[in-house]
Formats: structure tokens, sequence, C-alpha cells
């Protein structure tokens, strides 16, 4: 894989070896609040110190154990949307692209159609909106609107490999449809969906993030960076420290996960064109 | 002229059933509300004469077949109801007030994207391997990453407390306009950015290139009247399929810098439990953003003479 891809790698490692230990790692619980006994005045009190390296936020919380538990939510919302909807995506699209007739046009024509003709963070914003910001949502309404990209992927390459001669002949010796999906068909289709796959985690976490922002996801005290980012916003001009640390996290996670997707994407087709 | 009013038609025709299943989910949004959406709203102090007297108002005490008409023929007249926590304002007029402000927004943001990718992507193709041209994708990956809550107040930090060179929030002028334009097109500028520098390197492969260089026409006559035109479509298509995340973008701007429009009426509406007035400000994006895809989708066809406009 190329240098990027490597390094996204590495950084995505790290990342969730921090989501795994949080709560060990972390040098401070996330939602207790304290005042800084340090001798400083005024909003120097709430700056990065060797006790608090990333500082304090406006309620005297620690932002490093923040940052830290944030990258567990962040990761785990990324991994569970991930792997449902491309559950969810890989079985429809496969038995769309594999039967085709009247089960293709419904599926690609008319509701793969109505996924796409809404901007999907609308949906999801919609979502959670009435079902009640919470985690639990949240998960499920990006789940909702990821299955579709790979559904549409795996139905195109479904249309594809189902006309390949092994296929065919799987068929003529007597192999039923499911088995020559799971067994046949489904690994090699399964390609592009695992570069989507990556990318999908970076816009999982961005999501949730943007998400949390608004105040549609997770709910404070909880620490995600989106929220985090949110209660930044009134203390800019005295604690700009409280923008930096969960605002370069989000974009190093988003980053490394476009890295690795692209280099994935090049890794496993050479033939791509170079530019 | 008349192949563009048939090609509309066309179009209008397939997206029919796809409006049918926006309005039908919009419509059954307010009903997936776990407990009682207009007591939620209410609150805990409300009545149940008050709770059942909103009920009413609202039509949720009538069979879910007889609102899901109702709910069709308001859509029709251009009704959307009244607002849920101030029956006396009307949702569609509330829309429509804050309406122009995000198209406003929305526009200076495409504005922005196109105005600093096509001169920076022209200027990585032509520059191919060079340090400008390295440099110009570091930017660009930047520019994608970088979502718009962090963006966006970066900007207030750096232009608004530390320079105090433009204002923080709110819009009261043409100056107000200029840091929310950017946050919002910042991530559709690097995208168009290394998409121009990819069609610009494409193109200048082309032997219609030789050709032109051949006749005798400078290097700048080259791109600027050939390459380009070429190399545009694919852009058009692009800022076409990324116009909804530019929509959904717009709503965050809009919370970041108090922008009075459509996405802060919505997110307000949202956190007021206001539920007929989140279920019309979705509609009204959703739409919105429809019938930009129709428009993309036909200036694609009249850009592009080698698809028929049938």
């Amino acid at each position: 894989m190329n240098r990027l891809g490597k390094f996204g790698l590495v950084i995505i490692t790290i990342f969730f070896l921090v989501a795994i230990f949080a709560p060990v790692l972390a040098p401070y619980d996330p939602i207790t609040q304290k005042l800084p006994n340090n001798n400083r005045q005024g909003a120097e009190r709430l700056s990065p110190t060797w006790e608090h390296p990333f500082g304090l936020d406006d309620l005297g919380r620690d932002v490093l154990s923040r940052v830290i538990h944030g990258t567990k939510i962040s990761m785990q919302v990324g991994v569970l949307v991930v792997l449902i909807s491309t559950l969810i995506g890989m079985i429809v699209g496969a038995i769309s692209g594999y039967y085709g007739g009247w089960v293709d046009r419904f599926f690609s024509g008319f509701l793969f159609n109505v996924f796409l003709s809404f901007p999907s963070i609308l949906l999801a914003i919609a979502m959670v909106a009435f079902l009640g910001p919470s985690l639990h949502n949240l998960i499920l309404a990006l789940s909702v609107i990821g299955w579709v990209g790979y559904a549409r992927l795996m139905r195109g390459q479904v249309l594809k490999v189902r006309e390949y001669d092994f296929i065919t002949a799987a068929r003529a010796v007597g192999a039923s449809d499911a088995r020559i999906l799971f067994l046949h068909v489904l690994p090699n289709a399964i390609q592009p969906l695992i570069v989507q796959a990556s990318l999908g985690m970076a816009g999982a976490v961005l999501a949730e993030a943007s998400l949390s922002f608004l105040g549609l996801g997770v709910q404070p005290p909880t620490p995600s960076w989106g929220v985090m980012l949110n209660d930044a916003r009134s203390y800019l001009r005295i604690a700009p420290h409280m923008l930096l640390f969960p605002g370069v996290a989000v974009m190093l996670t988003v980053l490394a996960f476009n890295f690795v997707g692209d280099g994935l994407r090049e890794w496993l087709d050479p033939k791509q064109k170079r530019s | 002229m008349r192949t563009i009013i048939l090609v509309l038609a066309k179009r209008l025709l397939f997206v029919l059933p796809v409006v049918w299943a926006v309005v039908t989910l919009v419509f059954l949004l307010i009903h997936i509300v776990p407990g009682d959406p207009v007591r939620n709203a209410l609150g805990d102090n409300a009545t149940e004469v008050q709770v059942l007297e909103m009920k009413q108002k609202l039509g949720l005490d009538l069979p879910l077949s007889r609102q899901y008409f109702n709910y069709w023929s308001g859509v029709l007249r251009g009704d959307l109801g009244v607002s849920l926590v101030n029956p006396s304002d009307r949702v569609i007029e509330k829309i429509l007030v804050r309406y122009p402000a995000t198209i406003e927004l929305a526009l200076a943001g495409l504005a922005v994207a196109i105005l600093f990718s096509i001169p920076l992507g022209v200027i990585a193709g032509t520059n191919r391997g060079k340090i400008i041209d390295n440099l110009t994708s570091i930017v660009a990956l930047l520019g994608i990453s970088t979502p718009g809550f962090v963006l966006g107040p970066l900007m207030i930090y750096l232009f608004a407390i530390k320079l105090d060179l433009l204002p923080v929030s709110g819009r009261y002028g043409l100056e107000y306009l200029i840091l929310p334009a950017v946050t919002l097109g910042a991530a559709l500028a690097a995208i168009l950015t290394r998409m121009v520098r990819s069609s610009v390197i494409e193109e200048l492969q082309e032997d219609y290139v030789r050709t032109a260089r051949a006749k005798g026409l400078n290097e700048r006559q080259v791109v600027y009247k050939h390459v380009l035109k070429n190399g545009l479509i694919p852009v058009v298509t692009v800022i076409g399929l990324q116009f909804g995340v530019l929509l959904a973008g717009a709503i965050i701007t809009e919370v970041i810098f108090s922008w009075p429009g459509l996405g802060r009426l919505t997110i307000d509406a949202i956190n007021s439990r206001d539920y007929p007035m989140v279920q019309g400000c979705i509609l009204m994006i959703a739409l919105t953003y429809i019938i930009a895809n129709m428009l993309t989708d036909l200036a694609y066809r009249l850009l592009d003479p080698r698809i028929k406009l049938e």
C-alpha cells in the first residue's frame, strides 16, 4: 500500500487502541468538574499545563480525558454504522443484482433513488429529531442512510460477476442460488466495498460529530468531539484550546480513513489511472 | 427551445414518484416520535385539555389516512400547517421568510468554491509534479477533512477575534457573508480543485491540444479557451452531486454564524420540539435539493453537445 495509506493505517490503529483503552488511558474522569487550583488568574487558569496537557474546559473538565473518551465514541459509532450498513447493503445489493426483474426495478429503480434524492444527512437529522437525540438513535439513523451506497456498489459488482463463466458452470452443476451467491459471487464482488467501507467510516465519524455538534447526537455531559466543539464556540476568545484539540482529533481521523481508503483503492486495483 | 421543454417534462415525470416518496416520508416523521409529540412539545405543565386541543388543531386525532390526505392537500395548496409552540405562526410563512437567506448562503458558498477551485485546479494541473501542485494537493486535502464546525469557529477565531477584520455572526451586510460563505464552500472547493486538476491533466493529453499549440495559440489561450471548456463538464456533474452536501452544510454553518436561514430555523424548531415546523423545513430543503438536481442535469445536457437532448 502506498505511503499515505500506511500512515493512515498507523493513525487509525492508534485511535482504535486509544478508544479501547480509554478508561485506563484517560488521566482524569471526563465528566468530573473541578476548579483549577493553579495560581493563575482568569482565563489563564484553563490553559494547558503539565497536569492538564490539553487544558480544562469551561466547566473545569480535563480536555485530554474528554478527547480520549470522545475517541471511543467516534470509533464505536464508526464501526457499528459501517458494519450495519455494509451488511444490509450487501444483502440488498446482491439480491437485487442477482435476481433482476421486478425486485431489481423496485430496489435500484425506486428505493435507491428515493434515498439518493434526499441529502443524506438531512434524513439523519430528521430521524434523530423525531426519534429523540441519543447515541442509539444516531447509530440507527446513520445506518439507515448509509446502506444505499453499499447496495448500489454491490449490485453493480454482482451484475458483472454473475455473467462470469464459472457462475454459469456452478449453476449447471446444480448449485443452489444461495450457495452461488455466498460462495462465488460475494467474494468476487466485495473489493470496492472494502474501499467504500473505509471511506464510510470517515463519513460516519464526521456525521456523528456534526450531529452531536447540533445537539442531535450524544448528549452532554458525555464527551463526543462534536459536543466539545459546540461548547468551544462560546469560549473562543478565552479558551481556544477547547476548539483546537477536538478539532485536530476529528481532522486526523477523517484524514486517516481517507488515506486508508485511497490506499486500499490503489492497492486493490493496479489498473487505476494515476494522475 | 422545444427540446429543452421536452427534456424538462421528461425529467419531471421521473421526479414525481420521488417527490411523492419524500412528502410521504416527511408526513410520517411526526408519527415516529416515541410517546406523545404534542405533550413533548407543550411540556409537563400542559393540562390534558391543552394537549387535546392542540391535537385537534393539528389534526392528530383523525385517522392516519385522513391525516395523510389532509397533509397532501395542504402541501399542494402551499399550506404546511401551524407551529406547535406558537400556533399563530404559519409554518410556510416562517420558512419563506428565511428561505432567501439560505439560498444566498448556498450560492455564495458555491461561488467561493468555484472561484477558488478553477484557478487553483488549472495551476496545479498545468504544473503537474512541481511544488505548486503538491502544495495545492495538501491544501485541498486539508479542505476536505476539515469539517465546517471546525473551520467555522477557527475562522471566527482568526479573522473576527484575533484580527478583528470581519464580524462574528448575523446577517447585516455583505461583510457578514464572507466567513460563512468561505466556511461553507471550503470542502466543495477542495473537491472541485482536485477534479479540475485531473480534468486539466487529462485534457492536456488530447490531440486537439497539440493542434491548438501547433496553430500557434499561446499556452493561456490553449488552456482557457479549449481545455477548460471540455474539462468543466465533469465539474458541473460534481457540483450537482455535492449540492445536497452544500445544503446540509448550510445548516451547520447557519448555526455557527447565527445566520438567519432555513437551517437555523430547522435546528431551533427541533430544539423546541416544534414538529410541524421541522417537517415543513425538511420538506422545503429536500424539494430544493430535488429541483437543484434537475437543473444541474439540464445544465449538464446543455453543456455537452455530444449528449443528445432526447
